[in-house]
């Protein structure tokens, strides 16, 4: 159990939950989160919007009452997290690449943590950040305060307008039908896109095989093996 | 011997917790959280005499105060299961229970077949599963059925066998006491509730078996009052399953006659879960002097 450092709304039913963990996660992982309530049942799973040693954010929308309560959440208040659970985004290996990362809605929220850790660790590379929402709200902004340049649409199809070409790497986050088309214009091209996937999950450490993904190389689960897969492991048929 | 030591169908179990088909893997998904050595038995997934890949679309659907799965018992088979999981899970320390499901009865004795040279405390009968489309709860809600396949399983098995039964019947006892004639040597209950969800969103279904089992502290009543009236209907120990989330919980199948009990959903909600209500068992006989947990049992 820790302790909450801030709740900020960044849009609406949107908000950056700010936690006293100081575990440092790997960018893609998560953590099954939960107020101390027996309501509701499960945890929520959420992945690292960021960490440095000392707090670790969740960025989050309010889907149900399971995230209502999380955004009910004040400083100061107890907040339950398990983890970090999962594989995260591969870092790239070798020479200077030229690396896109594209999320939808909340999934912009791991490739914050993607975009940092890059910087870190891969100074030379060329980082483009695309992000789409639906709706307008301050996510665009975190990432700019963090240092980062980043092309931001409002409504339609951010998938459409990708220079896919110059790409060596591309990771994405968001809605499954938006990884789909992502595959679906990068399938000729020959770097690796890796997918961060969604599903509903009880346990989150493996055990309940709630999450199963089918994926070319045999059954998943998204919380153990995933939430990330190369799309063409994913969207193989 | 320590207070929470309780005799088990020829065996004694470190302490009357066991882990619930399907909640726990194969033994060691919970090791991040406590050593699972500690608990009194672990019992698998349930297998099947050939692999299942499970249900198509979503698994999962949480309840006020409980949790529909519909995972359709994806498993890879009793062979794959005893090539890979079956050592890991014999290193880790403790008594081992296997869950045999099937679609017939031709494949509910093969799997017992294969599982003969496995050093295994019991076989628990998967009667019960609610989520797959032929076989499972089919035998576990007719009465005739129920008899068959405990019959022939024990007749083909050199395991201890302990049948588990689904809640969805009218006459639980009767089950209960059709599985102790034809050689049950205990019984486990509750399976999960038959539910369904609806997403009126979409105006349809949540999951595509329509229905689905439910779990988790909303059936916890339903089932200690199964378990106290099978527990009055046959000798045979029953092992006590559904909505365990704490020690308190644990204490009322105990009381209301179970041998043991089974941690399922409350895993998923408190990882340390196994680890807490063993250590809450010993403080509480300490607390009230008893030698052994095994007074508590039955006195409701």
């Amino acid at each position: 159990m820790v302790k909450v450092v801030a709740n900020i709304p960044v849009g609406p039913g949107v908000f950056l939950l700010k936690c006293q963990e100081p575990t440092v996660a790997n960018p893609g992982q998560f953590y099954m989160v939960r107020t101390k309530l027996g309501f509701p049942l499960l945890s929520r799973p959420l992945s690292v919007f960021h960490c440095d040693g000392k707090e670790t954010h969740f960025l989050c929308q309010v889907l149900g009452e399971g995230t209502k309560m999380l955004e009910s959440l004040t400083e100061g208040m107890d907040v339950l997290l398990e983890g970090p659970y999962g594989e995260g985004f591969p870092l790239p290996k070798g020479e200077k690449k030229t690396i896109g990362l594209l999320g939808g809605g909340m999934g912009a929220a791991p490739l914050l943590l993607l975009a940092k850790r890059l910087r870190e660790e891969r100074p030379k590379d060329q980082v483009e950040i695309y992000l789409g929402f639906q709706r307008d709200q301050d996510i665009g902004d975190l990432f700019q305060e963090a240092g980062f340049q980043v092309t931001v649409q409002l409504g339609g199809r951010i998938t459409e307008s990708i220079p896919y070409e110059r790409f060596d790497m591309l990771y994405s986050c968001g809605p499954e039908a938006m990884m789909k088309r992502i595959h679906e214009h990068t399938k000729s091209l020959a770097y690796p896109v890796y997918v961060s996937l969604e599903k509903h999950m009880a346990c989150g450490v493996g055990a309940c095989l709630g999450c199963t993904q089918k994926t070319k190389s045999g059954q998943k689960r998204v919380c153990k093996e995933g939430p990330v897969f190369l799309s063409k492991e994913v969207f193989y048929e | 011997m320590s207070r929470l030591t309780t005799r088990f169908l020829g065996s004694l179990l470190k302490n009357p917790v066991m882990t619930a088909s399907g909640t726990f893997g194969y033994g060691r998904e919970y090791d991040a959280y406590y050593d699972p050595s500690i608990l009194g038995a672990i019992i698998s997934k349930g297998l099947t005499l050939h692999p299942k890949e499970g249900n198509p679309g979503q698994r999962l659907q949480e309840t006020k105060g409980g949790l529909l799965n519909s995972i359709g018992l994806e498993n890879p088979s009793v062979a794959g299961f005893l090539k890979k999981e079956y050592p890991e899970m014999k290193a880790i320390g403790t008594d081992i229970g296997v869950n045999l499901g099937g679609n017939t009865l031709a494949e509910y004795i093969e799997g017992a077949k294969l599982l003969e040279e496995a050093e295994i405390a019991f076989l628990e009968l998967n009667i019960s599963c609610p989520n797959v489309k032929e076989g499972g709860m089919a035998f576990g809600v007719d009465k005739k059925m129920a008899a068959l396949v405990t019959k022939e399983v024990k007749r083909h098995t050199r395991h201890k066998l302990m049948v588990k039964l689904s809640p969805n019947v009218t006459d639980i006892g009767e089950m209960a006491k059709v599985c102790e004639a034809e050689g049950a040597d205990a019984i486990s209950l509750v399976n999960t509730f038959q539910g369904m969800a609806v997403n009126v969103n979409k105006r349809k279904a949540v999951f595509e078996n329509i229905y689905a089992g439910l779990s988790g502290p909303a059936i916890k009543p339903l089932a200690l009052r199964m378990v106290h009236e099978v527990a009055k209907a046959v000798k045979i120990p029953v092992v006590g399953l559904g909505g365990i989330m704490d020690t308190e919980d644990v204490l009322a199948f105990l009381m209301v006659g179970a041998t043991a009990v089974q941690l399922g959903t409350g895993h998923f909600v408190n990882p340390r879960l196994g680890q807490e209500v063993i250590e809450g068992l010993l403080a509480y006989c300490e607390q009230e002097g008893l030698h052994q947990i095994e007074e508590i049992r039955g006195i409701v």
